[in-house]
């Protein structure tokens, strides 16, 4: 049986950076993944911010790698050729009281290291974000957040790893580890891996993998957040990410401009037991909706498209990023909430030199393949150059999501570049996430996969298993050839 | 760019009823840009009975009611048919942007129609508290599912609004073997046509609860139970009355929406009955929705009329 130099589980944004950042390196890298895609966990329900450093102590992990995340997130953008958009954020005040607040942020962001931070006026506010609240007296800008698509990230981070050696394993869930000197011993629900170093990136269930090597110093509290996405329509609604001053437990409600256009207000912050609950509420909307309309009062319930839940993994005040010498070789990467998108890459550098300092040899490959080709969006694409792209292949032409602009094309290639789900189809498209939700094209994606992965029909899952979409194929039950109209 | 006297964007029952329109006052012209594989639009996959009586005093399945425009359209040399093809972008100038599979074409037209139909409210539309897991549906995608896919979503389907596809849909269900345990309508009566509830209802003994809601949606891989409440005539909801009902899927059917995107990124308002810019026309359901299909059709006529009056007076 191979041994691995390093195994990792878990791979959202967290995972994914490590083992990307680790396939440089002369190594034998397994990365270890419960469900049947990547980002399936936090990550696919993280707002996409990435966060100057602001509202961070100086002296945390957070703060530190957070600064150093927002600088690191432009190059690897560009590598993996993923957009990064920089739109700058503004934290308003309403008085004079929140105003000497934000002068006392400012402070303490400089102590971190966040450039360009200014204090703009009413004018500067009316001039450049003409929505916002008339009662906002002053905001404090900081010029170098900006967002990115959270489950593009993940999945440019993945795919690069791939290409560079790194081995993922999905639908491997892990039960147990065993430590029996010199390597780790895992047992998934499914084979074996064995490895001399494990890092633990698993995110909500973090504790959970920590305790089988008797590390439990820590538990993982699951946050709430319920965040709520408004039509396309809305993109300039707001041309900043918007955010009310902070309160302990949260950021506060925002208004969000996502990677794709859509304005997205929320999250809620509410501390909740079950780590699977991602169910939202009433209470939740009102909350949400109310606390963005004191920020841009235009808001309308109208054009909200589309919500959902996610969980932050809260495991105190900050980030745990430790080598356990009571496991040695077992390094925690636990209690990644907010700002850990932003802070990715930059864990995964602190991660490379713990495993460093605790006796990994690093030696850089021959060939490392830093760059990952451009994904074609068509809703990204100018139409003179989607008319280039169909006369190159006539099926970008053969639109499948009619709100968000997808053809078969890209549809297809997101499976042949690894979505399994109606999930993964649409965190990579953008099909199934527009105004008609599904409507109109979710049997022609349901072909399509089926087609692309050679499986039946009622195999196709939203998610994963216990998520078949239908329950029967009459056509099949009846005996006869498929009589399928045109996939 | 292609020139054409008449662009029409949707070939569904409005837009071919414009075509028809339009041709026999004199256009001679015209381009229907259709998205589906087939002219005919929603009808096609609306299997039952009911349409027609109006329009031609007879009683008509969809398909057999949009077979009646395709064939009429098909004879006429003057309509040309652009299938699978999907309009993009319309501007005030009356320019047309579609994309086909192999080709992007710009189309300017001496006037346009659009006739692009309607899409449903969803889920989240109405704010319906709980998880978002597989087994919830549109009305509109079980029909196609069922009736053009040959697939059968659920096995025990709870039914959210009383609109008239939920209703069939029902009954649908019903003859594929699955288990309609509810109707549960906010108001105090119907949406639907009264037919309907007789028809695809009462004959097949499916319960209907009228001012309840769904107060939660219960599952995490696939829908497992609502939960349901009564309200009273204001929506209220009344203390005590919650109750679960187990079930795999849920269908919605909870009102439709004209599907005007496009208008609205050219910059287009619907005033009245008309566009604020001339030349530019809208019909059918994409105009405002409409009961039943023959009104459709008589609005699309009368449209189809206008934009010819345009053309000749040009």
């Amino acid at each position: 049986m191979k041994t691995y130099d390093v195994a990792i589980i878990g791979a959202g944004v967290t995972g994914t950076s490590i083992a990307r950042e680790l396939a440089r390196y002369k190594l034998d890298i397994a990365l270890l993944e419960k469900e049947e895609e990547l980002a399936f966990g936090v990550s696919k329900s993280n707002s996409g911010i990435i966060h100057p450093g602001i509202q961070n102590s100086p002296g945390s992990l957070k703060g530190r790698l957070c600064v150093q995340g927002n600088f690191l997130i432009r190059g690897l953008s560009k590598e993996l050729n993923i957009d990064f958009k920089e739109s700058g954020e503004l934290i308003i005040a309403f008085n004079e009281e929140e105003t000497r607040e934000l002068l006392r942020l400012k402070k303490e962001a400089e102590v971190l290291g966040v450039p360009g931070l200014e204090i703009v006026d009413k004018t500067w506010l009316r001039q450049n974000e003409p929505n916002l609240n008339a009662d906002v007296v002053a905001a404090l800008y900081a010029p170098t957040a900006g967002i990115i698509s959270p489950y593009r990230l993940v999945y440019g981070l993945a795919e690069n790893a791939v290409r560079n050696g790194v081995e993922i394993f999905t639908e491997t869930k892990v039960e147990n580890i065993i430590y029996s000197k010199p390597n780790f011993e895992i047992l998934p629900s499914k084979g074996l891996f064995r490895s001399r170093y494990v890092i633990n990136s698993a995110g909500l269930f973090a504790d959970e993998i920590s305790k089988m090597l008797g590390v439990d110093y820590f538990k993982i509290r699951p946050r709430k957040g319920e965040e709520f996405i408004l039509d396309k329509k809305k993109e300039n609604m707001a041309h900043h990410l918007i955010l009310p001053l902070p309160s302990k437990t949260s950021k506060g409600v925002l208004i969000i401009k996502t990677a794709d256009g859509n304005p997205m207000i929320g999250p809620t912050a509410e501390d909740i037991e079950d780590k699977e609950d991602l169910s939202t509420s009433d209470s939740g909307f009102n909350k949400v909706l109310s606390s963005a309309r004191r920020l841009i009062p235009s808001i309308n319930d109208k054009d909200i498209i589309a919500y959902f839940a996610g969980l932050r993994p809260v495991a105190g005040d900050d980030f745990i990023i430790n080598h356990e010498d009571k496991a040695p070789g077992f390094i925690n990467v636990a209690g990644i909430q907010s700002p850990g998108l932003t802070a990715s890459p930059a864990i995964a550098l602190l991660v490379t030199n713990i495993l460093k300092d605790n006796g990994l040899a690093l030696k850089k490959k021959f060939i490392f393949h830093a760059h990952r080709k451009r994904t074609i969006h068509l809703f990204q694409s100018p139409l003179l150059k989607t008319k280039k792209l169909i006369k190159k292949d006539p099926s970008y032409g053969d639109i499948v999501c009619r709100c968000e602009m997808v053809s078969a094309k890209e549809v297809r290639d997101a499976v042949k570049r690894g979505a399994k789900t109606m999930d993964g189809v649409k965190f990579r498209t953008r099909a199934l996430s527009g105004r008609c939700h599904g409507s109109f094209c979710t049997a022609r994606i349901m072909k399509i996969l089926a087609e692309e992965r050679k499986i039946l029909i009622t195999s196709v899952t939203k998610r994963g298993k216990g998520s078949e979409i239908v329950k029967e194929d009459r056509f099949l039950l009846s005996g006869a050839e498929s009589a399928k109209s045109e996939v | 760019m292609v020139t054409k006297d008449l662009v029409i964007v949707g070939g569904g029952p409005a837009g071919m009823a414009a075509a028809i329109s339009a041709h026999e006052n004199g256009v001679k012209d015209i381009l229907i840009i259709e998205r589906d594989q087939y002219l005919g639009g929603i009808l096609n996959q609306c299997v039952h009975t009911g349409f027609g009586i109006n329009y031609f005093k007879e009683v008509l399945t969809g398909p057999e009611y949009a077979d009646r425009f395709i064939k009429k359209v098909r004879n006429t040399p003057d309509i040309e048919v652009s299938l699978r093809s999907i309009a993009v972008k319309l501007t005030s100038d009356r320019t047309v942007t579609f994309l086909k599979p192999g080709k992007l074409e710009t189309v300017k037209a001496k006037a346009v129609i659009m006739a692009t139909g309607c899409r449903e409210k969803t889920r989240e539309m109405v704010h319906i508290q709980g998880s978002r897991p597989a087994g919830i549906f549109s009305a509109g995608l079980v029909q196609k599912l069922i009736n053009i896919e040959g697939l059968l979503p659920g096995k025990e389907v709870v039914v959210v609004g009383s609109g008239d596809i939920g209703l069939i849909m029902a009954r649908r269900f019903t003859m594929e073997g699955a288990k309609v345990k509810a109707i549960i309508e906010i108001r105090k009566e119907t949406r639907g046509l009264l037919r309907n509830m007789v028809q695809c209802v009462e004959d097949f003994g499916i319960p209907v609860y009228f001012n309840h809601k769904i107060s939660r949606i219960f599952g995490k891989s696939r829908v497992e139970k609502v939960s349901v409440i009564k309200v009273d005539d204001d929506f209220n909801e009344i203390p005590g009355s919650l109750f679960e009902i187990k079930c795999d899927t849920i269908l919605m059917s909870v009102g439709l929406i004209p599907e005007n995107e496009l208008i609205e990124m050219a910059g287009v308002r619907i005033e009245g009955d008309r566009t604020s810019v001339p030349g530019i026309f809208v019909c059918g359901n994409s105009f405002k929705i409409y009961d039943i299909v023959d009104a459709v059709t008589e609005d699309s006529f009368l449209t189809g009329k206008l934009a010819a009056n345009y053309i000749t007076n040009q």
